[in-house]
């Protein structure tokens, strides 16, 4: 092993990590204002990718372009889902959230199957297969492209939960529910506004996603599964935690791969959470919950 | 009695009449639910298959091969039969309850299962019943191993297919007269992908090949990244690049290799993703001048020409691939065995199968017969190579119809 | 039984007499899909231990399976070494993983979802592994002799034989589990659960040892889980990592007890005959509709019926959150109201 497999490995493993970053910060959103685990993350991501996808062969869209559509049908979504199902069970214990939207996740990944099929479908762009040369480091455009939206993102989720009205009294909700009932925000529709935007991080993430991966329905528990991970390690409810989850897993995957077996290298990433879960349970970047 | 059985009890609201209802509904539960096993004149073939779950897409391309299958050979005096359809969501319990079901139903053959782990438990049941299972596709040697007694598989075992792979790319390389010198596999950390991946490192000795592995990288078929794994297997400076996957996995190698601008000699593949529709369409030419070394049609036997015909009329846009092929196979070989047992009693059927002698068959090799373990140990692989969204089989010689691009075209240099 | 009304002990019993007799009227189907109803039963027992009763949420039970399975599989391939035998292996490893998740998950106190997490974690951490363990297979599968005489006749001791023994061995087990968790319930043992899960630091105020109590329910639970895995070795024969330790074996553990409810003793039974059923009848339905045209033909139906099952279950979520189980209870007075007990 030379140096120039090892350094190439940091810079695939750093860029990787901010597009595991990207997928994972919509759960983060959810999970940190409204705690809610929701495991229909990775088929929420599936939907936004067969969405990107459907605009590609209908109307040749670029999957970059289709970032608005795609967080804004989310958002519509994720917002109907808060507001129609899942508050309801916001009284329930955690075990029958889980149920429900995994009865829901189920929903989807079989409605994918049903409708698109089950094969392995992606977009075919003239850039996406390209690559910078910097001697003997090649860096790939398209994860160089999805590892900026994941930065942009992020920051402008940061920017609107610190600076926006809508924002602060979100933000409210989240550290004082009975509080922010008292001082009458309409806390019901601030959840679901929440859970739109949490979808809408998910279908933006799906868009980009698309560029790299090929969609198929059973694509989805494994996105979930990455999204827990990646969002544990960095701390539930922090953006940038999120984004430094996933770094850390992207990285540690990428030397994992090098030094050991790359199969190996998912086993890795869950022996991060392990230690993680003990050491420091809300997360690197987490606070700690009531 | 638990406390929320004891406090929800307390709120009884009485209904003596859901009561009644609910006992007329256990009642109606418990009638006897036996079939008949109806062993009519028809033969009813219960077709047992991965039609959901991570498997989905090999088991619907194997559907649509039997499909094919029941109106070509319609045509050509086979008799009738009907088919019971059964989608074991690629889960082992499931397979093995639907098989149990398929057979309640009055099927007396059954076929499939696409996946070892549930052929095998599928056989378990045939086994204890007496029914005679037809494998279409399934690779571990176990299956075959006398374990069972009412099992057919037309399909090679993982060592079968390794031992072909030697002798097609020696065919290859002498006919291209270039011939690499170390080479790296990459292979799917799943049963397929470990079968063929120990099968090739065990038997590479034997065979006298003019390289040796300089690394074998195993990797999680369900990763969503493979850029480090295709890095590691640059790193080995390997020229022959050999992989076994899926599909969705098949389709970023390629992809990562293009990104991280890695062209070695040629790449081969030893088993599904290369060959399939989503492949072919998704890199189109990048797709090219991949060989596959797998169980595939022999495009010149008279079988495999009406095949491709039905094919091209029925499924225009789709590739006629590996699954699509045994699954026809399979098919020929169940209406085979009924034709000549003239009965649908499983016991005839066994019977007939073990004398199976099909000259006019679609797969490579001479014409299909089973040794006493139910193994068509006679059938052979061929070498096709991606050409231009087609698959044109280079090797063996007797079912070439092109000759081999070896070494690789350059990705960017591909008109 | 003191508690049930005549209608409950009724049912009960007829329940009981239409398991014992089910072999000799159904067919070989309905009978693998009982084994299946009765397999999730107990499971779903074994896993409400955790959740209903000492408050732990674990999302990654079929790692004390898989353990189990592979445990008394490995022994009886290699060395021929029969389940009875076998089985106390099985349980071991299964405790034993059991004793360093609670152990970790009580030191550090981690509860909630991130427990769950921690199960999913470590269920997922071992299937890779034993992805990568070649003397049980790895990917290859770990395959079990199958041998023609076992497979005719009743062979307790090597778990072979006719799918009616395994049906009476399984409906033993659940049974078996069932009297199980009700004696420790009604037991000292079932007050401290209990204390424990409604109140913690109440209990642990009053003096109850938290940790021991729920160390017991953790090890108990995975215990049996690792009997499951026996079973499971030597019905289905072959194990694969990703088909025994799969994420998705585990939701599947947690659905029957929660659907039926959770931390009542006849809800996770109630629950799997609801659930198993329901599958099998949305596939029947899918073919009806598809031949009575509703469905048109030549439409892919692969995944409706999991489309549906995924709806109803949501629907249970959201109609019956405490669970179908006390629901039907209460419907069917099938429990005494607490005036009218003895």
């Amino acid at each position: 092993m030379d140096t120039v497999t090892v350094i190439n490995a940091l810079v695939s493993g750093l860029l990787t990590g901010l597009v595991y970053g990207l997928s994972a910060l919509g759960l983060s959103v959810i999970f940190g204002v409204i705690r809610i685990v929701n495991f229909a993350h990775g088929e929420l991501m599936v939907v936004g990718m067969f969405l990107a996808l459907m605009l590609f062969r209908w109307f040749g869209l670029d999957p970059l372009w289709s970032v608005p559509i795609g967080a804004a049908v989310l958002f519509l979504v994720g917002y109907a889902l808060q507001h129609f199902v899942v508050r309801r069970v916001s009284y329930l214990p955690d075990h029958m959230q889980f149920l429900l939207l995994a009865g829901i996740a189920i929903m989807i990944v079989s409605g994918c199957l049903v409708v698109f099929g089950p094969d392995a479908q992606g977009v075919q762009l003239a850039y996406a297969l390209d690559s910078f040369a910097i001697g003997n480091l090649i860096v790939d455009k398209v994860r160089l492209y999805a590892a900026i939206a994941a930065i942009v993102v992020a920051s402008a989720l940061l920017l609107f939960f610190k600076y926006s009205a809508t924002g602060r009294a979100i933000r409210a909700c989240a550290d004082n529910y009975l509080g922010a009932r008292v001082v009458g925000l309409n806390v019901d529709r601030l959840y679901a506004f929440t859970f739109g935007i949490g979808a809408a991080c998910i279908g933006a993430a799906g868009c980009i996603i698309l560029l790299l991966v090929q969609v198929h329905p059973y694509l989805a528990p494994a996105y979930t599964l990455l999204a827990f991970v990646v969002v544990i390690v960095g701390g539930m409810g922090s953006l940038f935690g999120a984004l430094l989850g996933g770094i850390l897993i992207g990285v540690s995957e990428e030397l994992a791969s090098v030094i050991l077996q790359p199969s190996l290298k998912t086993a890795f990433s869950f022996g991060l959470l392990i230690v993680v879960l003990l050491l420091r349970p809300q997360g690197l970047l987490g606070r700690v919950v009531r | 009695m638990t406390s929320i059985d004891r406090k929800l009890a307390g709120k009884t609201v009485g209904r003596r009449t859901v009561l009644a209802g609910a006992a007329g509904a256990a009642a109606a539960a418990a009638v006897p639910l036996r079939f008949a096993s109806a062993q009519g004149k028809t033969l009813k073939i219960g077709v047992n298959l991965p039609r959901s779950g991570i498997q989905a897409q090999f088991g619907q391309d194997s559907v649509r091969g039997i499909e094919l299958a029941l109106e070509v050979l319609a045509g050509k005096g086979y008799p009738k039969v009907e088919v019971v359809h059964a989608d074991n969501e690629t889960k082992v319990d499931v397979g093995r309850a639907q098989a149990e079901k398929l057979i309640d139903q009055g099927c007396t053959m059954i076929l499939g299962c696409y996946d070892s782990g549930i052929t095998s438990a599928v056989a378990q049941v045939c086994e204890a019943k007496s029914i005679p299972l037809v494998v279409n596709v399934a690779a571990a040697p176990q299956i075959t191993d006398g374990r069972f007694k009412t099992v057919f598989r037309n399909f090679p075992t993982g060592p079968m297919i390794a031992s072909d792979a030697f002798l097609l790319q020696k065919e290859v390389y002498a006919i291209a007269g270039k011939a690499p010198k170390s080479a790296v596999m990459l292979h799917a950390n799943d049963t397929f992908g470990t079968t063929q991946k120990d099968a090739s490192v065990n038997l590479i000795g034997k065979f006298d090949m003019p390289y040796k592995f300089a690394d074998v990288i195993s990797y999680d078929p369900a990763a969503r990244d493979l850029s480090a794994e295709v890095r590691k297997a640059k790193g080995s400076n390997a020229e022959l690049l050999w992989i076994i996957t899926r599909l969705n996995d098949a389709i970023m190698i390629v992809q990562e290799m293009v990104k991280q601008r890695w062209v070695p000699m040629g790449i081969v593949s030893t088993g599904p993703g290369p060959y399939d529709d989503p492949f072919l369409k998704q890199l189109g030419k990048l797709s090219d001048d991949i060989i596959n070394m797998v169980p595939w049609f022999d495009p010149n036997k008279p079988m495999s020409k009406a095949m491709i015909a039905a094919w091209a009329k029925k499924f225009p846009d789709r590739t006629l691939n590996t699954s699509v092929s045994h699954s026809f196979e399979a098919t020929l070989i169940a209406l085979d065995a009924y034709k000549r047992a003239g009965a649908a009693e499983p016991a005839k059927l066994i019977e007939a199968l073990k004398k199976t002698n099909i000259a006019d068959n679609v797969t490579v090799g001479p014409a299909i017969t089973f040794n006493d373990k139910g193994q068509n140990t006679k059938t052979r692989n061929s070498a096709i190579q991606n050409r231009g969204g087609k698959l044109l089989s280079v090797a063996p010689k007797e079912a070439a119809v092109a000759k081999p691009i070896w070494p690789m075209r350059p990705w960017n240099a591909r008109g | 039984m003191s508690d049930l009304t005549l209608a409950g002990r009724a049912a009960l019993i007829a329940f009981a007499i239409a398991l014992l007799a089910l072999p000799w009227v159904a067919s070989g189907y309905i009978l693998s899909v009982s084994i299946i109803c009765l397999y999730l039963a107990y499971m779903g027992q074994a896993w409400n231990l955790m959740l209903g009763f000492a408050g732990l949420l674990s999302i990654g039970h079929a790692l004390f399976v898989g353990l189990g399975a592979y445990a008394s599989g490995f022994l009886f391939t290699r060395w021929g070494v029969p389940p009875v035998i076998g089985v106390a292996a099985a349980v071991a490893v299964a405790m034993l993983m059991g004793a360093i998740i609670g152990y970790l998950g009580f030191r550090f106190a981690i509860g909630g979802v991130y427990f769950a997490l921690l199960t999913i974690a470590f269920s997922e951490f071992v299937r890779i592994l034993l992805d990568h363990a070649k003397f049980l297979g790895g990917t290859e599968g770990l395959f079990l002799p199958v041998t023609q005489a076992s497979r005719r006749g009743v062979d307790l001791v090597n778990l072979r034989g006719w799918t009616e023994m395994y049906y009476y061995v399984i409906l033993a087990l659940a049974g078996g589990a069932f009297l199980l968790c009700r004696a420790l319930l009604n037991g000292r043992i079932g007050y401290y659960w209990r204390a424990i899960r409604d109140n913690p630091e109440a209990a642990e105020a009053v003096g109850v040892d938290i940790f021991r109590f729920r160390m017991f329910a953790v090890l108990l639970s995975s215990g049996m889980a690792g009997v499951a895995g026996v079973f499971y070795a030597f019905y289905y024969n072959n194990l694969f990592p990703e088909q025994v330790l799969g994420i998705e074996r585990s939701i599947e553990i947690t659905l029957a007890p929660i659907v039926g409810g959770v931390g009542t003793l006849f809800g996770p039974i109630f629950g799997a005959f609801v659930l198993t059923p329901l599958g099998e009848l949305l596939t029947d339905l899918v073919g009806h509709l598809k031949s009575w045209g509703i469905i048109a033909k030549d439409v892919k139906v692969d995944g409706v019926k999991l489309m549906f099952w995924g709806f109803a279950v949501a629907l249970i979520v959201l109609l019956k959150p405490t669970g179908l189980w006390p629901w039907v209870c209460q419907q069917l007075r099938l429990v005494k109201p607490p005036g009218q007990r003895g």
